[in-house]
């Protein structure tokens, strides 16, 4: 499904290699997962790159990296080169998904939450 | 100047919007085969309009160019749909529909990993496509449901008959769905959910 009509162009090589400093994105090594909540720490700056200022602008309530990723229109691993700048500098905070390994408490939270529906 | 990505960058509409509150996320992928409904089912339970993320699968190459030295990669661009159910004031569920090539999924990074497990979603008429995914996930060792979508002119076959076709064990629940159905979908994903209760309570008991 491609209704938000993101194009091959706009994430195309050339565009990406311009906004992570042509830094390979490891997607191994980021410290985040696709359900990572993001927050703002602080409001985008002036001449501030155009990517980081539209995370620090969505990221006013918080988002996971899938979300941040299809608003930029751009591969999660590029995203987590982004996010891994602000977070280095404490522009953003990021709230680590719940554990793996789910505990009796966390999933009757989610059937509590499922049953709401 | 370059602003024109900054211009184009689309925004969360306020009522997509997660409280402040919201502090982990807990993710679910949806697994099966092509057109069998993995993007309706998203679509049915999720709170906001379903949104698409990309990733860039690159495949390095066997042989090296001796020439310049350089490894060839060829790079594929997998497009995943998914959705979000807010399940409380702090806990929010996100729910991936994976593309129809089967051979990506496991490659995509952190996908499979830290989820609270799949939904297998399957179409009577073609359980063979079924099998390899399956044969995945239990290697694994991510939990699973199987869900049966049930399209009007797929016959509908007696639950262990479809459970001897999958090979699965009797510890694997079947149900039936309409993936068109918000609270049939729901109820897949509450027997994923009562299914991963069993096998935390066997596993760890007390
Ligand atoms: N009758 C019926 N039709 C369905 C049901 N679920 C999905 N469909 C239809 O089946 C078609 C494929 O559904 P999708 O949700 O796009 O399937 P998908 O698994 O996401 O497909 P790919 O992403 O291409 O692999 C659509 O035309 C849906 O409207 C169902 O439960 N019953
Ligand atoms: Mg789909």
């Amino acid at each position: 499904m491609s209704e938000n009509g993101h194009g091959w162009e706009e994430s195309g090589p050339e565009r990406l290699y311009v906004i992570t400093g042509g830094r390979e994105a490891d997607a191994a090594q980021s410290r985040l997962d696709l359900v990572t909540l993001i927050v703002s720490r602080e409001e985008p700056g002036v001449g501030m790159q155009p990517e980081l200022a539209a995370i620090l602008r969505i990221c006013r309530s918080p988002l996971s990296v899938a979300e941040i990723s299809a608003y930029l229109a751009l591969p999660s691993s590029a995203t987590g080169v982004l996010l891994d700048d602000l977070l280095t500098d404490g522009r953003v905070e990021a709230r680590e998904p719940a554990s793996s390994l789910p505990d009796i408490a966390l999933i009757e939270a989610v059937i509590d939450g499922l049953q709401k529906l | 100047m370059d602003s024109k990505s900054s211009d184009t960058v689309m925004e969360p509409r306020e009522a997509d919007r997660l409280p402040s509150s919201a502090s982990s996320a807990v993710k679910i992928v949806i697994v099966g085969g092509f057109g069998v409904g993995k993007t309706t089912l998203v679509r049915s339970v999720s709170e906001i309009r379903p949104l698409t993320t990309e990733e860039t699968m690159t495949q390095a190459s066997t042989g090296i160019d001796d020439l310049a030295g350089v490894e060839h990669k060829s790079a594929t661009t997998v497009a995943m749909d998914f959705g979000r159910i807010s399940l409380n004031e702090e806990l929010v569920l996100y729910l991936f529909g994976t593309p129809g090539q089967q051979r990506f999924w496991f490659l995509w990074n952190g996908l499979f990993e830290g989820a609270l497990g799949a939904v297998v979603l399957v179409d009577t008429r073609r359980l063979e496509v079924s099998f390899d995914v399956i044969g995945r996930l239990e290697e694994a060792g991510v939990p699973f449901v199987i869900a049966v979508n049930a399209f009007p002119d797929a016959a509908s076959y007696p639950t262990e008959e479809l459970r001897s076709a999958l090979d699965l064990p009797t510890s694997v629940p079947i149900v039936v769905c309409d993936a068109r159905r918000r609270e049939s979908s729901r109820d897949v994903l509450i027997s994923l959910m009562h299914h991963l209760r069993d096998h935390t309570l066997t596993a760890e008991p007390g």
